[in-house]
């Protein structure tokens, strides 16, 4: 159980986080939801120990994750941030091979490859598997980074907007992967999501932030409502019941 | 990779061979040939060799911590750090030994070094071209005070001749420290997954268990040590660490593990080349190897620039 306590995060006079107390679980997936700049991404950097916060902490089972041996913390839980300015040449396999990097020292073993094949396939990558990344579409590098973060195999997966650049097909198969490893497999998703009809077809839990503060959290039904989705992202938003499931059609 | 080390090595080897040969004194099966051989031609060969690899690593090792394809000790402050490391040594202590002269230029090229990095931290836009104008910047800033420093002290002459890399003077018993360069760079190929990580940014480095910060200052120290060493010994081949980096990354990608090797081979064949180059062009004068090296290597960066502009549109 990863909690925050009464996170903050400042820049200067600006606050980008607010006395931030969340509980992810062990399992499921949890999406965050909410317009830009309401600091969903620094929380994810807070909760992954790669920035450190104004006040306030992060346990992991109890302990602070910044007094926790940084390595093993690794086999526990990967984050994926929105940007990746990866300028090496590697190719995708290598990618997707220091995702095993907690595991092998880079040693890579015959159990590691196997995480490694697995990771790529299951992100449909393999007839890349040679290419260099930065040969790749976007669509394509991004699949690359998830296998990467997904052949970790960590305990909590933590994704800032994993469907950047990818098409439908892709989308959709990143959920239901996503899905499957929370339901199967009991790994703890936590997703940071724009398309919120995605969010809540593959939640079991949204988390809504605006101006640094958690505004809600709760079930995908009980977020999907005229008046929560409106006061979330500030506009007249109306919800839709198609084929039994709540849909927002916020592009109409 | 091994398809081009074992098309590499030979070649290497010739011009290992072919480096041995060149000279005034065609040797024969005698004594002076003998003499000839072991008091200058393989002290020479092998000077190269350890230069051509270290500062070959040195550069790749430095354009993974500076996150940039176009850096090297040279565009980054390193050198000139530990050149005026050696200023003051032969201002304040003419006397001391080789050692203690390396020992300051070392210091003297980390603490530049880390200055560079840390102002590089500071900067927003990181693009592919501001890092190395930066860079080129900060070191004529240290060249400057250099130069007015040595001028005020009569020392100008010697001290950028110091520098320029030149291998005519390497006897037996001059050039030794060099295989300390040779082994830090073989150290650091054990540690090349971890130099790869560190280059794929802080934040993956982190996310991945690794200790940034350490291997971020090992990285530091590898490459200071290897310019330090190089600068008080034979003095630095401009553009090396940049172009033999560049083009091996072009055939075999960025995984150090895979590279390195290859980077360290063809970074001995390439100074090997111009060695020989800068010995025969003028016969039976030398030119210095740094000026054949900055002719082949400019034309071969700027053939590098151009591509990665035309692959980045």
């Amino acid at each position: 159980m990863i909690q925050t306590h009464q996170l903050c995060l400042n820049y200067g006079s600006s606050q980008i986080l607010k006395d931030i107390n969340l509980t992810f679980k062990e399992s499921g997936v949890t999406s965050i939801i909410g317009p830009n700049g309401a600091g969903k991404s620094s929380l994810l950097s807070l909760v992954c120990r790669l920035q450190k916060p104004s006040s306030g902490s992060v346990t992991l089972h109890g302990s602070n994750i910044l007094q926790l041996d940084n390595a093993k913390l690794a086999k526990q839980l990967a984050i994926l941030r929105q940007e990746n300015h990866i300028v090496s040449r590697l190719t995708v396999e290598d990618l997707v091979c220091f995702g095993r990097f907690p595991y092998h020292q880079g040693r890579p073993s015959a159990a590691d490859f196997e995480q490694i094949n697995w990771a790529i396939e299951l992100m449909e990558l393999e007839e890349f598997k040679q290419r260099y990344i930065n040969e790749l579409s976007g669509g394509q590098r991004q699949r690359a980074y998830i296998a990467m973060v997904l052949a970790q195999q960590t305990d909590y997966l933590f994704l800032d907007e994993p469907l950047n650049n990818l098409d439908m097909k892709h989308s959709v198969n990143i959920m239901k992967t996503l899905r499957k490893a929370a339901s199967e497999m009991k790994k703890s998703v936590i997703l940071v999501m724009h398309d919120i009809n995605f969010a809540a077809s593959y939640s079991d839990e949204i988390i809504a932030m605006k101006h640094g503060e958690i505004i809600h959290q709760d079930t995908p039904e009980n977020i999907m409502t005229n008046e929560v989705l409106s006061n979330i992202y500030d506009m007249p938003l109306k919800v839709e019941q198609i084929h039994g499931k709540s849909v927002c059609l916020y592009y109409l | 990779m091994h398809k081009y080390i074992y098309a590499a090595l030979p070649l290497v080897i010739a011009l290992a061979i072919i480096s041995l040969l060149v000279g005034n004194h065609s040797l024969q099966f005698n004594a002076e040939s003998w003499d000839i051989l072991m008091i200058s031609r393989i002290p020479r060969t092998l000077a190269l060799i350890l230069a051509g690899v270290s500062l070959s690593v040195a550069g790749v090792i430095m354009q993974q911590l500076a996150r940039n394809k176009f850096v090297e000790p040279s565009t980054t402050g390193t050198v000139e750090s530990a050149t005026f490391g050696m200023l003051m040594m032969l201002i304040f202590f003419p006397e001391a030994s080789v050692f203690y002269k390396l020992l300051v230029a070392c210091i003297s090229s980390v603490i530049g070094t880390a200055l560079f990095l840390l102002i590089l931290r500071k900067v927003p836009l990181r693009s592919g071209y501001v890092v190395p104008l930066i860079g080129i910047m900060y070191a004529g800033v240290i060249g400057a005070i250099i130069t007015f420093v040595a001028y005020r002290a009569e020392l100008l002459q010697s001290i950028w001749v110091w520098v320029q890399g030149d291998f005519s003077m390497i006897l037996r018993g001059r050039y030794e420290l060099l295989w300390l360069a040779g082994g830090l760079s073989l150290i650091a190929y054990f540690t090349a997954d971890k130099l790869t990580l560190a280059g794929l940014g802080k934040q993956v480095s982190i996310n991945l268990g690794l200790n940034y910060t350490l291997v971020f200052v090992w990285g530091l120290v590898v490459v200071s040590l290897i310019t330090g060493v190089t600068v008080v010994n034979s003095g630095v081949i401009p553009f090396l660490g940049l172009v033999v980096p560049n083009i091996i990354s072009l055939l075999v990608g960025d995984n150090l593990r895979r590279s390195l090797p290859l980077i360290a081979i063809s970074g001995a064949g390439l100074v090997l080349l111009c060695d020989i180059l800068a010995r025969v062009i003028n016969y039976p004068y030398e030119i210095p190897i740094a000026t054949v090296m900055g002719i082949i290597g400019s034309v071969i960066f700027l053939y590098l620039l151009l591509r990665e502009d035309s692959h980045a549109n």
